[in-house]
């Protein structure tokens, strides 16, 4: 018998569908893959499991756990459920954890709630047993730790122990790497693996990202718009798609955007020994305060009309060297050339230079002054300009920006919230585009977006680099994405830049260490796929 | 926390060094001279510059600054002169009221204000939350002089169940003093109460919104459990500094309902004495006020360090 079955469900907010007819099934020990794009439901799936749905949410149709009717059961029989039989992680580690109170109590207190005759000592040493099973040993992981003196992967580690401290029956996980670098991310998919076998638990886990679930998932379910579009066996789903949105979306997966945009043998930017240190706060009151260096003689060039990819995971100094060659960083040596002339001069970055750079970041949300219409937001640079269009060609300007960039010129009369995540990346393409820069920065310029978005966004930087003889600097955690889309590829590691080379080079034949891991850290979907796509 | 309390003194102190330093310039380029004033405007010369010598006011500034801050750090805040008594009887005299006063409405303060806030952001949009907002709304917008007098025409004059001003000092007995000073912190407790329920109450509303409040939900805590366990703690810092803000203003900044009630407290007191040009009354006053407050942000410092380990570390 299965664990969880969720039969028929449809659930309302107010008076707008959220879910249709959804079916699925976790048995004991299995893994069940949720896939889909962003207001595909999954997320309100798991939700409408745990019973802990926005205001308003109404469901109907039938979610049975063990034995209990979860859609019918009173809040007391639920609360008495959530945690015991059911435990859930989160995307978010930074927020999942209250920041006011040690790791160690917040694992207890799972336990303390369902079996409140457990002293506190007792509960505490549970809480211990649990930290350790989730690979945080007691001598560097002490139970008064504060969660802001892990990291996201540590903490993560800490919400699944307190997911899993009551040995619940089915852990649910809700893009539980989405926020995570590769490594971190392929440790903690090993660890759920092994919690799975461990207690024979039912894992449903929902992600966005085909690859994640390719082989780990059992089962897997893929979900459009509130509905469930296919299901099957892993093995064979993923060879046998037979819907059509099933297909493109492991279409879209594995995108090889076309690239044929001539290069130059003229560099058109050269980084040469940048040096970035950042001070840190004294530890007494007169010592000398120490130092921190980001970015640690870090050299290379990019080609006119090349795209180069710059990988590496958080905090190994890739943004703060995209701020150095925007010119908003001090820097304490080395130099950067732009065009063969000096970028930083007298500490001020020359406006001639500002406008054959611009850069596209990486949230489609918060990059725009919402109270701006589009056609203002997109014709910011201007100001970079010493002449700037005006009148006729200043509403012509705008009406090619947008169109090159696959939207309608009518478009610059609506505000930003008027657009999806994708259409509004199109418009931050749209204002980087619109003086003519020579040099485009994108960092992480696609990494929030949904796979088939972030195909089509693809596409249309390979055909703006061709039409326009753009070079581009791709900054991304995403390895598949980078090597889609780049001629050549830089790994950075502590400030360091650790192995360049061509992309395909790097990718099948890394030489340095750091680069093996992370190539073999990323997820990957099987490969017959790519050939069908 | 050691170091954090540390840190925070070290503040403490030169906050202290740098207001008295202000307040004392401040003071010293008001124009008018106390002597002068003292004699009024047909006095001689002479007798002025003798007024002057008594008063010490012929010596340089440094000195006299020092002589100022060594005599506060002992206790001795000077001679009025006005009323050629020790400031410090004067202060201390008006203290007696203002002190219990201040701790009074804030108390009342919290007490209306915590649970306001609570049940009008657990259940928001009910009919508690849209009262609860309503009548702060009323309560911030009220004079509360206006407040206080239609107080003394209900429970003074009509009901007769409180006197309409004065004290009788707290030889009349606590309850007594108490009760004198009734009306005048609830006068003064409701704009702030309203003032604190609204910042409760959005404090509050932000954190049921965080993620971690979801994470203990799925641990299986009750709605309440959630809220006393893992919300309130964290909703507390904006609370904290604001009530810290309400105690310095409510020390003096009372006049006008001390004037409402008959209270000779010390809004009062520095009312006067800037009238009558009583320089080292209003020096000894604001400098006592400025202590008042310097001392309790530390403790609203202390508060927040209690509530939140992250600020033990980063500051």
């Amino acid at each position: 018998m299965s664990l969880l079955t969720i039969n028929n469900l449809s659930m309302k907010i107010g008076a707008v569908e959220i879910l249709r007819d959804v079916s699925m099934s976790v048995d004991p020990g299995q893994i069940l893959g949720v896939i889909g794009e962003s207001g595909s439901g999954k997320s309100m799936t798991a939700f409408s499991v745990m019973q802990l749905l926005p205001e308003g949410a109404t469901c109907t149709g039938e979610i049975t756990l063990g034995d209990t009717n979860m859609l019918t059961a009173p809040e007391p029989d639920l609360c008495a459920i959530r945690g015991n039989d059911v435990g859930m992680v989160f995307q978010e580690p930074m927020t999942a954890l209250n920041p006011v109170k040690n790791i160690g109590d917040q694992v207890a207190e799972t336990i303390r709630i369902h079996e409140p005759s457990v002293s506190k000592a007792e509960a505490l040493s549970r809480a211990r047993a649990a930290l350790d099973r989730c690979e945080l040993p007691g001598d560097r992981f002490p139970l008064t730790r504060y969660p802001h003196e892990m990291s996201g992967g540590q903490r993560q580690r800490v919400v699944i122990a307190m997911a899993i401290a009551r040995h619940p029956k089915l852990l649910i996980a809700d893009e539980p790497t989405t926020a995570l670098d590769v490594t971190t991310q392929a440790e903690i998919l090993d660890l759920l693996k092994r919690l799975v076998v461990e207690d024979n638990m039912g894992l449903m886990m929902i992600t966005h990202d085909l690859a994640v679930v390719s082989d780990l998932a059992d089962h897997i379910v893929i979900m459009k718009q509130g509905e469930v579009v296919e299901q099957g066996a892993a093995a064979t789903l993923y060879r046998d798609a037979e819907h059509p949105y099933t297909k493109a979306l492991f279409a879209a997966s594995s995108h090889q955007p076309d690239r044929s945009a001539p290069q130059h043998a003229l560099p058109l930017l050269q980084v040469k020994n940048l040096v970035r240190d950042y001070s840190l706060p004294r530890t007494k009151l007169f010592a000398p305060a120490g130092k921190f260096r980001a970015v640690n003689d870090v050299s290379f060039e990019i080609k006119r009309g090349e795209s180069l990819g710059l990988v590496g995971e958080s905090g190994c100094g890739k943004s703060t060297l995209t701020r150095a060659i925007l010119g908003l960083e001090a820097l304490q040596g080395g130099e950067i050339l732009l065009d063969g002339k000096a970028l930083v001069t007298g500490g001020h970055i020359s406006r001639a230079a500002r406008r054959k750079m611009q850069v596209v970041f990486q949230d489609p949300y918060g990059s725009f002054n919402p109270r701006h219409k589009v056609a203002r937001l997109i014709t910011e640079p201007f100001h970079l300009l010493d002449t700037p269009p005006t009148g006729l060609a200043h509403d012509l300007a705008i009406d090619q920006a947008l169109i090159s960039v696959g939207m309608a010129p009518d478009d610059k009369h609506k505000y930003i919230h008027e657009f999806s995540g994708g259409q509004r990346q199109r418009i931050a393409i749209a204002r980087a585009l619109i003086i003519r820069p020579e040099l485009i920065i994108l960092d992480e310029a696609v990494s929030a977006l949904d796979v088939s978005v972030r195909a089509q966004v693809l596409d249309l930087l390979a055909a703006l680099s061709e039409k326009h003889g753009l070079t581009y600097l791709f900054i991304s955690h995403d390895l598949s994405v980078v090597r889609s889309i780049t001629d050549r590829v830089l790994v950075m590691k502590s400030g360091e830049i650790v192995e360049q080379g061509e992309t395909e080079t790097v990718f099948e034949h890394p030489t340095h260490p750091y680069t093996k891991a992370l190539i073999n850290a990323a997820p990957r979907l099987p490969d017959d796929i790519k050939e069908t796509a | 926390m050691l170091r954090y309390i540390l840190k925070r003194l070290q503040a403490l102190l030169i906050s202290l060094v740098v207001a008295s330093l202000v307040i004392f310039s401040a003071v010293e380029i008001v124009p008018g001279d106390p002597a002068s004033f003292m004699l009024g405007i047909n006095a001689q010369e002479d007798t002025i510059m003798a007024l002057r010598e008594q008063l010490g006011l012929n010596v340089s500034l440094t000195q006299r600054y020092f002589t100022w801050v060594t005599g506060m750090i002992q206790g001795d805040f000077g001679t009025s002169y006005t009323y050629r008594t020790p400031v410090s009887d004067m202060i201390s005299e008006r203290m007696v009221i203002s002190l219990p006063l201040a701790i009074y409405a804030l108390t009342l303060s919290t007490l209306i204000a915590f649970p306001a806030g609570i049940i009008a952001a657990t259940r928001r949009g009910s009919v508690a939350d849209v009262s609860v907002m309503g009548v702060t709304q009323l309560g911030v917008a009220i004079p509360n002089f206006w407040f206080a007098m239609l107080m003394v025409v209900v429970f003074a004059i009509n009901l007769r169940w409180f006197s309409a001003g004065g004290f009788p000092g707290w030889d009349a007995g606590f309850f007594a003093a108490m009760k004198a000073l009734t009306l005048p912190a609830i006068a003064l407790a409701l704009p702030q109460a309203s003032i604190l329920a609204r910042v409760m109450r959005s404090s509050l509303l932000d954190t049921l919104s965080e993620d971690f409040i979801r994470t203990a939900r799925a641990k299986g805590l009750t709605r309440r459990q959630t809220l006393w366990r893992h919300a309130l703690r964290n909703a507390l810092i904006p609370v904290l500094t604001i009530i810290g803000l309400q105690f310095a203003f409510l020390l003096a900044g009372g006049i006008i309902i001390e004037k409402v009630f008959f209270l000779p407290g010390l809004g009062q007191l520095i009312f006067q004495a800037i009238t009558q040009r009583d320089l080292i009354v209003v020096e000894s006053v604001v400098m006592l006020l400025v202590f008042a407050v310097i001392l309790v942000n530390f403790t609203v410092d202390l508060a927040y360090g209690l509530a939140d380990p992250r600020l033990r570390r980063s500051r």
